[in-house]
């Protein structure tokens, strides 16, 4: 009886097409040594927004019976590895499907892996990673979160790393041969691809995580209404309007408390209020109602709401008022409006700690520009990256049917 | 979340293998029938066919004229409209989708209009949700159209073949629907095997609308205005046709087992473990899954039970199923949709199998269930819950009059 069960947790869209490769390949490599196997998304999932952190699932089994066996339900209950394409998903993730905050082990087994790409040391991670009460292992592959624009999918061999760092996690279901045979067969391999996935076999770093180590907070969570008790004609109750803030000088709306989007976030604005025009623009333009209104009248980004997609940075006419840092720079959700008000010269430290550092300020998705992916891939290759050849980079040419 | 478990087929040397979801296994299908014709309207679950076929066309695989249509209605009605001029043509929708083409779907059959559509079954609206419910496609159950349930990637592939086959048989020349759970099949890849275009040739014959072609040369007109001095004979052809069908489709299946060396031998319904079966579970569509798996389980613990899963649904396969069912102590029927104010406020299929005993001389007690709702996912404990009162029904003789609702929150 052996069955492996995988889960791809990645950020809807940018990462779509990237997820469905890395499942299908986990079959394909599997298929070599006559194993059956099965490859699907969360179908709640989907359609998918961009950023919202959305799930593929492999399982792959030696019969189709064990096949069967694991894939009675409607999605994996517990998942052998967790593959992770973004490391910012550590601080959780909340789906369309409305179940509230999950950590990202949630479904690891004990004694499984998490693998996840990212740049960050262990321990950096371990703060927002959620405690467990079992041990597992994290296993990172060194690389940026593969991001690209809409349905665009990178060429920058994140699914042929990944792959081959799987062979070092599952070799009894996945070999390393087998992985490069149907990374060499499918139709977006290459031989360059093959050897990707051997550098990642052997670059993988793994360490034990015990059950002391992780972020102690509780994810937030709520209880389904029994039929009998949900107001009848699919009605639910409007989200309550807001409250005035100290004596009516500022307002702070209601939000849902079921549904906190912050998970969908990759980069948050950070404000400096001492530079706030108040023109309004970033209240009126965020897409998801993310500002309030403080008694100054500048305007806080409510950090349970934003999903962090960049409207306000773009919309304010003042340079460096709001400027978007990676969410990896941050370990809560705490106002900065409040922390401002608190300590101004303190607040003015913090900023310019958080926007004056390059590397945590670099756009995580979406192109600025036409050419800036070829760009990118091209100092992706001075730094010793991924070759470039002309047309689609690392396409099998040969394995475009007509 | 669909797996086939019938006897694994063993590749035949000229098959190739794809991992590849329900719904592409359809699009693959409908390249080897060689379709002239298919309009798209997006819905989910049925927009990954769509999507699929275009890129069948886009590569080449494929030469057919593709129209996007600004609507269900429009879609349906264009693929009518050409198919009556002689094209191969393929069509489908989901949920509300579907019932907003109502009106085209229902002149189809009168018409005999052999098109081959797929239904991703989705739950209807209200609320919004993309989860599967049959009820979108039992819409069409008392209109003349041929319906049948499938639940794997290769019974999609192979099947879209069939319907072709069967619906374009001049014996029947209805419509027919391919009914394929939302999610759990349209969207799930699993290894299939695809034959050559040279085997398929062998099974399915070009489509001939012979005396009925709307062509200059063969001068027509379709769809007069009449009344009640005509109607009634107009129905009872489409029921001849009905009841042709249950030849043409045990046809297909077994020359369909001649060209390609496997599919069923039973067109009407696969039975799993049903030889010595004490209750007897039916279902349609991929809840099969875990009824098969809770089966075995069960059966590792003495408890022998075994499932009748529906595949063809219109026309009804009446006295294969009575066969099939009277030697059970007990039947539970589990239906993936709703009939409110219906006789027991039962499923659809758990009444018209009660419907279907009525004459049968041996009439085991017969349970319903209504499960799975909007992609509820149906569990083992569900199933073994099913299990457990059909079991409590053959010990005490009684059907019991109730409907029982599985994994609702109460």
């Amino acid at each position: 009886m052996a069955a492996l069960i995988c889960e791809v947790v990645y950020r809807g869209i940018f990462q779509k097409n990237l997820a469905a490769r890395i499942a299908r390949g986990i079959v394909l490599s599997a298929r070599k040594s006559g194993r059956w196997g099965i490859a699907f998304g969360r179908y709640g999932d989907s359609p998918q927004r961009n950023g919202i952190p959305a799930k593929d699932f492999a399982i792959v089994a030696d019969t189709k019976e064990e096949l069967e066996q694991n894939m009675a339900r409607y999605e994996p209950k517990h998942t052998d590895v967790t593959i992770v394409l973004d490391d910012t998903l550590s601080k959780g993730v909340e789906s369309w499907a409305w179940y509230g905050l999950q950590p990202i082990n949630r479904l690891t087994v004990p004694g499984g892996t998490v693998l996840m790409t990212s740049l960050q040391p262990f321990e950096s991670l371990l703060k927002d990673i959620h405690k467990k009460d079992v041990s597992y292992k994290l296993s990172l592959l060194r690389a940026k979160a593969s991001f690209s624009g809409l349905w665009v999918h990178k060429e920058d061999h994140t699914e042929a790393r990944v792959l081959g760092a799987l062979a070092k996690i599952a070799p009894a279901f996945l070999t390393l041969d087998a992985v490069g045979q149907a990374i060499q067969e499918i139709e977006w391999g290459s031989d360059l691809k093959v050897a990707s996935a051997r550098k990642a076999f052997d670059r993988l770093e793994t360490r034990e995580v015990k059950i002391t180590e992780g972020n102690a907070e509780i994810p937030y969570s709520f209880e389904m209404p029994k039929w009998w008790e949900m107001r009848e004609g699919v009605t639910i109750p409007a989200i309550p309007i807001g409250k005035p803030k100290e004596g009516g000088q500022g307002y702070v709306p209601e939000r849902n408390p079921y549904f906190k989007k912050f998970t969908t976030r990759t980069m948050r604005p950070v404000i400096d209020f001492d530079t706030c025009v108040k023109c309004n623009l970033c209240w009126i333009s965020c897409p998801d109602s993310c500002f309030d209104v403080m008694p100054d009248a500048t305007f806080d980004a409510n950090m349970e709401a934003c999903c962090g997609c960049g409207v306000c940075e773009a919309v304010c006419p003042v340079e460096h008022c709001i400027t978007m840092v990676n969410e990896s720079a941050f370990e809560d959700n705490a106002s900065q409006w409040e922390m401002w008000r608190k300590d101004k010269a303190a607040y003015k430290t913090w900023l310019t700690g958080k926007i004056g550092d390059k590397a945590t300020t670099v756009r995580s998705h979406g192109f600025r520009f036409r050419g800036q992916y070829d760009e990118e891939l091209k100092r992706d290759l001075d730094q010793g990256g991924v070759e470039i050849v002309a047309g689609i980079p690392g396409e099998n040419a040969q394995h475009k049917t007509i | 979340m669909a797996v086939a478990t019938t006897a694994a087929p063993a590749a035949a040397a000229d098959e190739k293998e794809l991992l590849i979801s329900g719904s592409e296994a359809v699009a693959e299908g409908l390249t080897l029938a060689d379709i002239d014709v298919v309009t798209g309207y997006p819905i989910r679950p049925y927009d990954t066919v769509i999507q699929a076929i275009a890129k069948k066309i886009a590569n080449g695989q494929l030469v057919a004229e593709y129209i996007v249509a600004e609507g269900e209605h429009s879609q349906f009605e264009i693929v009518k409209h050409a198919s009556t001029v002689g094209a191969r043509v393929f069509c489908g929708s989901s949920g509300v989708g579907w019932a907003y083409a109502m009106e085209c779907l229902v002149v189809t059959p009168p018409l005999r209009v052999p098109m081959v559509a797929l239904v991703g079954n989705r739950a209807l609206d209200d609320p919004g949700a993309f989860g599967v419910e049959h009820n979108d496609a039992l819409f069409v159950r008392d209109l003349g159209w041929l319906l049948c349930w499938i639940d794997t990637s290769q019974e999609a592939l192979d099947t879209t073949l069939i319907a072709y086959r069967v619906a374009e048989d001049r014996r029947v020349f209805l419509p027919t629907a391919i009914s394929a759970d939302g999610a759990f099949l349209t969207h799930s890849q699993a290894i299939t095997l695809v034959p050559p275009k040279s085997k398929v040739d062998k099974f399915l014959p070009r489509y001939d609308r012979g005396d009925l072609l709307l062509h200059p040369d063969n001068p027509i007109t379709v769809a007069p205005q009449a009344n009640e001095d005509w109607v009634i004979e107009i129905r009872r052809q489409n029921d001849e046709a009905m009841k042709r069908a249950y030849t043409v489709i045990e046809e297909a299946y077994a020359d369909f087992r001649r060209v390609f060396g496997r599919g069923p031998e039973n067109p009407w319904f696969e039975e799993y473990m049903t030889e010595d079966a004490e209750i007897i579970l039916v279902g349609m569509g991929t809840i099969s899954l875990p009824i098969k798996v809770g089966i075995r389980n069960m059966r590792a613990q003495g408890k022998k039970v075994g499932l009748v899963r529906l595949r063809w649904f219109r026309p009804f396969p009446t006295e294969q199923l009575v066969k099939a069912l009277s030697k059970a102590s007990a039947i539970g029927v589990i239906d993936r949709d709703y009939s409110f104010g219906s006789p027991f406020a039962s499923g659809v299929v758990a009444n018209e199998i009660r419907a279907a005993m009525y004459n049968a001389e041996k009439r085991p007690p017969l349970l319903s269930f209504i499960s799975g709702l909007g992609g509820r996912e149906v569990t083992l404990e569900d199933v073994y819950k099913a299990t457990d009162l059909c079991y409590n029904a053959a010990k005490s003789g009684k059907s019991d009059v109730k409907t029982h609702w599985l994994g609702v929150r109460e």
